[in-house]
């Protein structure tokens, strides 16, 4: 037992790279800061597309969906950003990150915003166009207010993935807090800062996961 | 009403119909919902749609603000073609309000927001002048104090107030409205034909889809009787209910006597 908790809950290594874990804390909340409202807002790009009245433009994003929802997110990471030099394109580690990730939590966004579409009656677009609005006017102020409503949860479930999800950034050497706890526990022969990092991860998005639950409850 | 019916599909520029449906054609699939269809409203007019479910009324209705597109005939609303390509059809459907019979109020906006929003967004009106014009709504269905109380919140037959409110409010040339009491419980009919009423003594257009009998007889303008989706017989409420010419009107209206 006490070499365990040496190995696992080893206060004095804790203390002494937390700083460090802190640092690699701030780069994953930069990842998030741009990641999440990309996912948000191409989600919703992916399931005008999904929902789309013509076939043209249905089909091959339900084709894109389906392969990217399928598809290991890590692989696609490592993909792009070892493939794309190859025509030519060098981009730094973060902008590979958020293509990959671009790709991967639009597809899921993406979805859930479809099954919020799908669940308001068809007779609000009705009753919206009824009075003059637009399509446009009618998805933004009458449809899609009421589809995030109805998906809060599943949306806020899948921003808790994207957040634990941005680790398979520290594949390719992006220093954020996973990468940083790895690299503290081979620097100390210790596995004490991955179980800090871990902490961290559940101060986080604890709350997140309750308020998730509350409002399952709710609905 | 029968000469109107044989006169030609043209359409002079002074019609004195505010809204002339003509030959009007729906198909859903294998099923067709409306085969030919003639609706003639003079303006100032209460017009009752009544037939049997299926016989095509709520189609026609929504044909009149191609919530259905139309397979054939023609549409002129307050001398506008409906169906022509260049006609703008959002500002056309801003002449045509609609009451639905399940509501369709907004469930995430309150009351005042619900009949506001058109106004602002598709009227162009100033936040307060809507408020202003929204109280009015309420106050002329007889819910001045539910501006802000969600839909939810609210009994059907007051929704349903909200709904014609909603519609009203864009000041609308005709208000089509489909069984607008057929989703209430009977002791909240009343209030919304109230308003319906209150609505026909202000010189409000407005075409009705509804099995509401003792209402179309005490105050239709005209009664259209379609069966199968063909006008079978029309004329003034006294007409097609006493002296009906049809075999088909006759056994429609002894069912649902009973």
């Amino acid at each position: 037992m006490e070499q365990f908790t040496q190995e696992f809950f080893n206060l004095d290594v804790m203390t002494k790279v937390a700083p460090f874990l802190l640092q690699g804390l701030l780069q994953t909340l930069l990842l998030c800061s741009f990641l999440i409202p990309i996912g948000l807002v191409s989600g919703i790009l992916v399931m005008l597309l999904t929902t789309s009245p013509y076939r043209l433009l249905r089909w091959p994003a339900i084709v894109a969906v389906d392969f990217f929802r399928a598809f290991p997110p890590l692989v696609l990471l490592v993909f792009v950003y070892a493939g794309l030099p190859f025509i030519g394109l060098r981009v730094p580690a973060l902008v590979a990150v958020a293509v990959a990730f671009l790709i991967n939590s639009a597809s899921y966004y993406g979805e859930i915003y479809r099954a919020g579409m799908v669940s308001v009656p068809k007779g609000q677009r009705e009753a919206a166009r009824s009075t003059g609005l637009s399509a446009t006017q009618t998805l933004l102020y009458v449809t899609l207010p009421q589809a995030i409503r109805n998906v809060l949860p599943d949306l806020l479930s899948n921003t808790v993935e994207l957040v634990k999800l941005t680790t398979l950034a520290s594949v390719i050497s992006v220093p954020e807090l996973l990468h940083s706890a790895n690299l503290a526990r081979s620097l100390t022969y210790n596995s004490s800062p991955l179980i800090l990092a871990a902490i961290i991860y559940l101060l986080l998005l604890l709350p997140v996961v309750r308020l998730i639950a509350r409002l399952e409850h709710r609905l | 009403m029968s000469s109107a019916a044989a006169a030609p599909e043209s359409f002079s520029p002074m019609s004195r119909y505010l809204l002339e449906a003509r030959g009007v054609r729906k198909r859903f699939g294998s099923t067709e919902v409306l085969k030919g269809v003639d609706l003639l409203v003079e303006p100032g007019k209460l017009v009752f749609l009544i037939g049997p479910s299926g016989s095509g009324k709520s189609t026609l209705l929504r044909c009149c603000n191609r919530l259905e597109e139309p397979d054939g005939g023609s549409i002129i609303m307050d001398n506008v073609d409906l169906l022509s390509p260049r006609t703008d059809i959002n500002a056309a459907r801003r002449q045509i309000g609609m009451v639905f019979q399940s509501f369709n109020l907004y469930p995430h906006l309150t009351v005042q927001k619900n009949i506001t929003l058109a106004l602002r967004k598709v009227a162009g009106m100033s936040t307060a002048d809507a408020n202003a014009r929204a109280a009015e709504m309420l106050a002329l269905v007889g819910l001045p104090d539910k501006a802000a109380a969600y839909p939810t919140q609210l009994s059907g037959g007051q929704q349903q107030r909200i709904g014609i409110a909603r519609s009203l409010a864009l000041n609308p040339k005709i208000i089509l409205m489909d069984e607008p009491t057929s989703a209430l419980d009977p002791e909240l009919v009343g209030s919304v034909l109230a308003v319906v009423k209150d609505l026909r003594d202000r010189g409000i257009t407005m075409v009705i889809a509804s099995h509401e009998m003792n209402f179309a007889r005490e105050a239709a303008d005209q009664v259209v009787f379609l069966d199968g989706g063909l006008v079978i017989e029309q004329g003034s409420a006294e007409d097609i209910f006493l002296r009906p010419q049809e075999e088909r009107t006759k056994r429609f209206l002894a069912q649902i006597r009973h």
